[in-house]
């Protein structure tokens, strides 16, 4: 093993899923994207690929699953952007469009792996079980956080673009040596079989300009380590087109690095969720980084202090639209008997629920104190901080008016 | 309970107003959370507000297509049977009860494949290498914004502090034995509790508490159109110069310059036409029935001297570096004050009163100084005065005056201060003038008036150098004021102009 160079060649990838996206990537057919994909726009099946076995073993209610994430999380986002748009959050990042490449990703996770979101993975948080709700303190602006990693093993946002990244390689390397660790005392005590995790580092095509992702990605390859890069490409870095930032499809550069990288449909969730299952599958045997490029469509705007009207056209978003990743599903659900008109209209009065208590947890948030806001700067008490939370306290006693009884906030 | 207002939130990243582009509902319309009420644009981008209450819409509180600023009330909403109108809802209060109704919104379309087209184009990597470089905007071409990030600028805000400042040892907790000192305010309390004045504030604070308040659009306006925001008087909540404040003190502006060309009407219009009338109200009218009263009863004499003013320029040079006056303006005005202070104690006639009672005529010698400042206001001429001004120090005449200045000028002058003036000084100089006849305020016997300070050739023992010169001039009441008594006056007042150190005696 060691002292030997990573390859190209990829030994372990069977010949006929190798075939496969080597036949994508090289098709210069037009209008293709050289994605896999197995639902098309019409949610009709496709069974001829590869992947199409990881789908083929879902169960009708991890079906029924994956879409009522879907339908949650766009219901959710929609409460949050009008709850931005009425002055109760600061700031909303939107989601919409980008369902099926997060809750099919998501979904392909076990409890054990671990997950580094950007700031939009909203719909990767309902998936590992992360109160929605929790998710607006960020925004409103009452919370550097909002959720505690460690129960869910999703990380806490990262506003800082692609800063996650190198967090995640360096994750994935402390799980090798653990496990190494492990080993060495399993080969003691002879207990074994813990379960292997792995990690997901999320970002989008925006990000993977930043050199962060390049640092990462040398080290992942490097050292092998379980993580699978999963970047969305949702075709645009703000107002910056994808192909301004490459001049090849993004998940060509995994080659470069030495590990495989293919494009799937991000707004078909089964191939994302197959996509994701086989990459996590592989990091956790020890064979190493996988790039899946999630191609797919941000709907709405990069924030709500965005607008996309400026520098994109309606024609673009509406042929987006005929790609939607919910109402695809849908088609499919409905047309293999998979789900009725009546799951539907649950989905739904769920979504509007969920939407009403999100709102309800929203404007119940109280502002965290000053002490509390300067608790988490050191883990223990420090002397320096506890003289600088006696100064403000005089300072805001000062003040004639009554306001000064609250203190930070927001 | 029942009216619920919303104010116009920030939907960006740190906006401080936007144009209500149209009004999507109408009083009397029944909305549900969530409902559309109305399409705002702002300097990012046009967006769509929901509403965050349900109810019927009592009010719109802002029109169309006017620039509205964050915070500002927008629509009133009353809970369901509410009737809308005059009347309808008045028990006030945004109460910010906003139950949710669960299932009131409905949930977005899942989608509305409409108008299908071209799939992306090819990435075919030949093509893609091949592809032209991208093109980037030509720079200084870009229309405006098109998105935004960055911190949001919480809203400047001068709260009043407690008088005097607590100690802030009193608040900390054992722990913490170490002495927290406020910087710059350490001293502002010792001893003196009977003269209040203002604790000065520290010196990196004071100039954030004496620059103009304005929000960074406003300043922005300000700069392109070359205006000063120190000269424009403010009106916002928290003492901000606003846009609205802006606007119209460039209209005023723009009203006077256009004027100027179209002031001349041609000959051959009808004379009555060529003539406009005035009525004369308000302080115009108290102006002139001041001015007609002091001027025929009171027999004026007014004298005239030239004074090397360069040490006074020099000392207030000194004053405006030193620490203890950092952030209060210093202007030669503040040294004429003094001067004239001081020369009135020497010369107590000119701080005076001539008072006509059925039992004959009086004198009354006044044996305080309220120092009147002629001011020129948007309200017309006004004279407040600086009561007790013997008592003040130079760095409280100093801040005095400033207050007195910037009352005036944002219009906020009460008759109050206004009465009991015993003494005026008028600061012709500050429009370019060398000098004038003042004349006395009513009630008075007395005015200086300060012409404006240049370089000018002097001759200093036998050598003709440049110098700082003013002149100063004095109109006096001659039934109290003599000739030798209103010149020893102006002396002592030239005095100080010429060695302000004499104030030290």
């Amino acid at each position: 093993m060691a002292g030997q160079l990573p390859t190209t060649e990829f030994d372990d990838i069977p010949d006929a899923l190798l075939d496969e996206l080597e036949s994508l990537a090289h098709d210069r057919g037009e209008g293709q994207l050289g994605m896999v994909q197995l639902l098309d726009e019409d949610g009709h099946f496709n069974s001829g690929s590869h992947f199409s076995e990881h789908a083929k073993r879902l169960t009708s209610d991890e079906l029924r699953g994956l879409y009522r994430d879907m339908a949650t999380i766009r219901r959710f986002d929609a409460e949050a952007t009008a709850l931005q748009r009425q002055g109760q959050l600061a700031l909303w990042v939107p989601v919409r469009g980008q369902e099926a490449a997060q809750i099919g990703s998501g979904r392909a996770t076990r409890p054990e792996d671990y997950l580094f979101p950007t700031y939009r993975e909203h719909g990767v948080a309902l998936t590992r079980g992360v109160e929605l709700g929790e998710l607006l303190r960020l925004f409103r602006g009452v919370s550097n956080g909002g959720w505690d990693p460690r129960e869910t093993n999703f990380h806490l946002y990262t506003l800082v673009l692609a800063a996650q990244v190198p967090h995640a390689v360096g994750y994935a390397m402390g799980i090798q040596r653990d496990a190494a660790r492990a080993a060495a005392a399993g080969r003691d005590s002879g207990a074994q079989a813990v379960p292997s995790p792995a990690v997901v580092a999320y970002f989008g095509d925006g990000a993977s300009s930043e050199g962060d992702i390049h640092e990462s990605m040398v080290f992942a390859a490097s050292f092998k380590s379980p993580v699978v890069f999963f970047c969305q490409n949702n075709q645009w870095a703000i107002s910056v087109p994808t192909e301004v930032q490459s001049r090849i499809p993004l998940h060509h550069r995994a080659k470069g690095y030495g590990f495989p990288g293919l494009r799937v449909d991000g707004n078909d969730v089964l191939a994302v969720h197959a996509v994701t299952e086989w990459a996590l599958a592989r990091a956790r045997s020890g064979k190493g980084p996988v790039l899946i490029e999630a191609y797919t469509y941000r709907q709405g705007a990069h924030t709500t202090a965005d607008d996309p009207t400026k520098y994109r056209l309606s024609e673009e978003e509406q042929a987006w639209l005929v790609k939607d990743p919910i109402a695809r599903f849908e088609k499919y659900l409905r047309a293999e008997g998979y789900a009725d008109d009546a799951f539907f209209a649950d989905v739904a009065a769920e979504g509007d629920a969920l939407a009403a208590k999100s709102r309800k947890d929203v404007l119940a948030f109280e502002a965290p104190s000053l002490a509390e806001a300067m608790s988490h700067v050191y883990a223990e008490r420090h002397p320096l901080v506890e003289e600088e939370i006696a100064w403000h306290l005089g300072y805001e006693s000062g003040f004639a008016d009554d306001e000064s009884a609250k203190e930070g906030g927001h | 309970m029942s009216k619920q207002i919303f104010n116009l939130p920030d939907v960006g990243e740190g906006l401080t107003e936007a144009d209500i582009v149209s009004w999507k509902v109408k009083p009397g319309d029944t909305v549900a959370i969530n409902d559309i009420l109305c399409e705002i644009e702002t300097a990012k981008s046009l967006v769509e507000l929901p509403s965050p209450y349900e109810g019927t819409v009592l009010e719109l509180l802002a029109p169309e297509n006017e620039t509205i600023e964050v915070g500002s009330p927008i629509i009133a909403i009353g809970t369901a049977g509410e009737v809308p109108g005059p009347g309808g809802a008045n028990d006030g209060g945004a109460a910010t009860s906003a139950v949710p109704a669960p299932s009131a919104a409905p949930a977005p379309a899942a989608s509305a494949p409409t108008a299908p087209t071209a799939a992306p184009a090819s990435s075919a990597v030949a093509e893609a290498l091949n592809a032209p470089v991208p093109q980037m905007q030509e720079p200084g071409v870009e229309s405006g914004p098109l998105v935004g990030s960055g911190p949001k600028a919480d809203a400047v805000k001068r709260r009043p502090r407690k008088q005097p400042p607590t100690s802030p040892s009193s608040t900390v907790n054992s722990s913490s034995q170490q002495a927290v000192t406020l910087p710059g305010r350490v001293d502002s309390s010792a001893g003196s509790a009977e003269a209040t004045p203002a604790p000065e504030p520290d010196t990196a604070v004071a100039r954030l508490l004496t620059r103009v308040l304005a929000k960074p659009p406003v300043r922005r306006i300000a700069k392109e159109l070359g205006i000063n925001l120190a000269d424009v008087p403010a009106t916002g909540a928290r003492g901000e110069v606003t846009r609205a404040d802006l606007e119209s003190y460039q209209a005023q502006r723009e009203r006077e310059i256009a004027a100027a060309p179209t002031f001349w009407e041609p000959a051959k219009k009808p004379q009555d036409q060529r003539v406009e009338v005035v009525p004369v109200r308000g302080v115009r009218k108290a102006t002139a029935k001041a001015m007609v009263d002091s001027a025929f009863s009171a027999p004026h004499v007014s004298i005239f001297v030239d004074v090397d003013a360069s040490r006074t320029m020099e000392f207030v040079q000194r004053l405006k570096k030193s620490r203890d006056f950092e952030g209060i303006k210093v202007s030669p005005l503040l040294i004429l004050a003094k001067a004239v202070v001081w020369a009135a104690a020497r010369n107590p006639s000119v701080n005076s009163e001539w008072v006509g009672t059925p039992n004959g005529d009086e004198i009354h010698v006044k044996h305080f100084m309220n120092l009147g400042i002629a001011a020129a206001t948007p309200r017309g001429l006004l004279v407040p005065n600086i009561k007790n001004a013997q008592d003040l120090s130079l760095k409280e005449l100093a801040v005095a005056l400033n207050d007195l200045a910037t009352t005036a000028r944002a219009g906020k002058t009460k008759p109050g201060d206004m009465q009991g003036g015993t003494l005026t000084i008028t600061n012709i100089g500050a429009l370019g003038i060398d000098i004038g006849t003042p004349i006395i305020n009513p009630g008075e016997v007395a005015i200086v008036a300060f012409g404006t300070i240049k370089l000018k050739p002097w001759v200093v023992s036998g050598e003709v150098i440049p110098r700082w010169i003013t002149t100063l001039g004095g109109s006096f009441d001659h039934r109290v004021v003599d000739g030798d008594l209103s010149a020893r006056f102006m002396a002592d007042v030239a005095a100080i102009m010429e060695e302000p150190a004499l104030l030290l005696d």
